[in-house]
């Protein structure tokens, strides 16, 4: 279905022209397609089809049942799934005042007179129940019973955020654990983040209905935010995201080597050991022998800088060591501040992370005089302890800031660790640009190994693809 | 939509028979599942199930198969899954053997035409769900696992239903299988195979669903246990785990509350029997820590 690129834009928000857009369900199912597009989600042809051959089994009149069949066609995965949520509400939304504009259609506020008489401490309970049993319908009820209790009616900041925000303190509603509150108040240990943010939704969409019917006119349409986006976390399910991307790492280590390319992946017949065989069925070969596939044991060696200007980074390092640890027989690794200390034993050893800091903080043996990071010692002692057992197939992975303290870097002997190990990675904790600023170092050391910066999971989960990525020979 | 469709009298006609049908085969659907899963019968469409492990991904295909009376192939995808194990393979021996037996009088040709027959193929889950008589319900269970390449080699079978041998030319589908895809979400999939499939996330379930699925289950359960046991389910769930305990976990717990008697989950009774929803020895410091005090697994160890 062709349309000029300009209507299609009329068509994306609303529309300056809303008498001429085309009518009908399946134009209102391109424009949302189009809005998820606005949006990153990549919707093709095939996908809107689709979701038209599912509109002709699922009838449009189940809002349920409609929203989670074209769900099942237009987002393909959880992140894409929450923006199609999020676009749809907004679509339809809006859609309907529109249209509700356009016929003079007006609810009024009927809850207002009894706003009045509400008992505002039963409400707060009421919210905060709903909200705690993450009971949607209720929550949409109270919702307008809270704008038409706390909002003040008609003198509103005029900015619908603010008032959101003003109805939510108003109630209390926290996701801090509030003490002072009475046990059985179900605000006492606190309400979930995600409910809160549900109710702000609800709370904003109401407002805006409300102005909408005021003005009797649609707000231009805003693109969703960064906040909205996310997937919802809080600081405890960011050591589980370390823990999620570092469990992937294991698997992708492990299998690697497994992944044969091409002709290889089929088992290649030993025509020697065959021909042998067949000499007891006369010379005919019955029976195949193969050629073993032998996997590839990656060995690796990871140096972990544990010094004070990377404190808060340490944590999450020694995490990936320890995760690391748990699926590699033939792995060795080093902890340095001023010198380098081999701590592989202490992680076979402990199972458990906690201790495992613990024990590194404790007797590791780092000979930490200074306090200062020096790299080209500790370059110097890894290539004295290690110099043997380097071969191309072994993987070296440092983890360090490449700060130097104004000591030199020595990047010489790094450039022969290099060159005698298969692959060198580094891991950055800094943001990029503050990479060779100030005493660090990194692109002395960058020419000979590939650097990565990783302060987040994201970029974390950049460098295991980068680690698994077949190697071309 | 080319290919041979549904017979329709046999397919469920509406989303609430297939939900009662998964149901009397003892799988709770949850709403979406239900009607993706009617989708899928309708539109000939493959299923992409995503989540996360123990959610129930592999039992839906299960319970549809059993449901729609129809046969399971299952492939289990593993790395290094190449052609030969997953589509056909040409049986070398069988192939030898004629040879053997014509090496006489019998001419180039011939054999040829011969030993490349349909006599000669060993069949593999997806050349088996192919060429079946009866329609079935196909299973790739953990695609991630496997490489891109073989991904991109399923698209022919995921879109047209069909499949090239070489030596012979093209098999098409006798009837249309219902696929199911599942994912545990180790690698990103490639946008090709997403574009072919209906796609439905499957995550924990809510208190309530999870606790119908436990009563189902175990339906000796008193209902104040059995709440209690989601209750305390979802609360595990909530901390930052190694291995989340999955439903089959719940159940299996469940059970076993049930061959110990217990009328209740109070600190002992969690203490002596977290080890059947917890697997790992760190996971079971912190679950004891966090949970069991709750439940007051302190005062019983000290009263």
């Amino acid at each position: 279905m062709p349309r000029p690129p300009a209507s299609r834009k009329a068509a994306l928000y609303g529309g300056s022209d809303p008498d001429n857009a085309p009518r009908g369900l399946t134009a209102r199912i391109l424009e949302l397609g189009e809005e998820l597009r606005g949006e990153g989600v990549a919707v093709g042809t095939s996908e809107l089809l689709d979701a038209f051959e599912v509109l002709r089994e699922v009838p449009w009149a189940h809002p349920a049942d409609f929203k989670e069949g074209i769900a099942a066609t237009l987002a393909k995965s959880q992140e894409d799934r929450r923006i199609f949520d999020l676009v749809f509400d907004r679509f339809f939304f809006r859609a309907a005042e529109l249209a509700a504009v356009r016929e003079g259609v007006t609810e009024g506020g009927g809850m207002d007179a009894a706003g009045a008489e509400l008992n505002l401490e039963t409400l707060r309970q009421q919210i905060a129940q709903a909200l705690r049993d993450g009971h949607e319908a209720m929550m949409r009820d109270l919702a307008r019973l809270a704008i038409a209790a706390f909002g003040r009616q008609g003198e509103g900041s005029g900015v619908i955020g603010v008032d959101v925000q003003r109805i939510r303190r108003a109630l209390g509603l926290r996701a801090e654990p509030q003490p002072d509150l009475p046990p059985d108040d179900p605000r006492a240990d606190g309400l979930p983040r995600e409910a809160i943010r549900r109710f702000e939704a609800l709370l904003r969409q109401e407002l805006e209905r409300r102005q909408i019917e005021r003005t009797e006119t649609l707000p231009p349409a805003r693109p969703l935010n960064e906040l909205d986006r996310a997937l919802p976390s809080g600081p405890l399910q960011d050591l589980a995201a370390v823990h999620r991307v570092v469990a992937q790492l294991k698997r992708r280590l492990k299998t690697q080597g497994h992944e044969l390319r091409g002709r290889k992946r089929h088992a290649q017949v030993d025509v020697r050991k065959t021909m042998r065989a067949s000499l007891e069925t006369g010379g005919v070969p019955v029976v195949l022998r193969y050629k073993p596939v032998r996997p590839r044991r990656p060995e690796i060696y990871v140096l972990c800088d544990v010094s004070t200007s990377v404190t808060s980074a340490s944590v999450f390092f020694l995490s990936v060591l320890h995760a690391l640890h748990d699926s590699f027989r033939k792995m060795r690794s080093f902890v340095f501040i001023e010198r380098i200390s081999e701590v592989t034993d202490v992680f076979q050893r402990e199972r458990n992370f906690k201790a495992v800091s613990e024990a590194i903080g404790r007797d590791a043996g780092v000979a930490d005089v200074s306090g200062y990071t020096d790299y080209g010692r500790v370059w110097s002692e890894f290539a004295g302890l290690v110099e043997d057992d380097l071969h191309p197939r072994a993987t070296v992975i440092v983890l360090g800031d490449a700060r130097t303290n104004g000591r030199d870097p020595r990047a010489d002997i790094f450039a022969q660790v290099a060159a005698k190990a298969g692959r060198t990675f580094w891991l950055n904790p800094e943001p990029r640009l503050y990479w060779n600023y100030g005493d660090s170092v990194i692109a002395a050391y960058e020419r000979y190994c590939e650097a990565f910066e990783c302060w987040t999971t994201g970029q974390l989960e950049d460098f295991v693809k980068a680690l698994t990525r077949p190697v071309r020979n | 939509m080319t290919g041979p469709s549904i017979d329709a009298d046999t397919g469920p006609s509406t989303v609430e028979d297939i939900a009662a049908g998964l149901r009397s085969v003892g799988y709770l659907p949850g709403e979406s599942t239900a009607l993706v899963s009617y989708l899928a019968t309708k539109l000939g469409k493959p299923i992409l199930v995503e989540g996360p492990a123990g959610v129930g991904k592999t039992e839906l295909a299960k319970a549809l198969a059993q449901y729609l009376g129809r046969t399971l192939v299952r492939l289990q995808c593993y790395e290094g899954l190449d052609e030969a194990k997953a589509l056909y393979e040409w049986n070398y021996r069988k192939q030898l053997l004629r040879i053997q037996a014509e090496a006489d009088g019998a001419g180039w040709e011939q054999v040829q035409d011969d030993i490349f027959g349909a006599e000669f193929l060993l069949q593999r889950p997806l050349m088996a769900a192919i060429a079946a008589e009866e329609p079935v319900v196909l299973l790739i269970d953990e695609i991630d696992k496997t490489d891109q390449e073989f991904e991109a080699m399923l698209l022919e079978l995921l879109s047209d239903f069909q499949l090239s041998i070489p030596e012979l030319g093209r098999f098409e589908a006798r009837t249309r299988p219902v696929v199911l895809l599942t994912s545990n979400n180790t690698r990103e999939l490639t946008e090709a195979l997403k574009r072919r499939c209906l796609y439905l996330w499957l995550d924990y379930p809510s208190l309530e669903h999870e606790l119908e699925i436990v009563k189902l289950h175990a339906p000796e359960l008193t209902d104040a246990v059995a709440r209690k046991l989601v209750e305390v389910i979802a609360m595990v769930r909530e901390l930052d785990l190694k291995k989340p305990p999955s439903i089959a976990e719940s159940i299996d717990w469940a059970r076993a509350l049930l061959l110990l008697g217990a009328d209740d989950i109070d600190g002992r009774v969690f203490t002596e029997t977290m080890s059947i929803i917890v697997k790992h020895r760190t996971d079971l410091d912190v679950v004891a820590e966090r949970v069991g005090v709750k439940l007051g697994v302190g005062a019983a160890a000290s009263g």
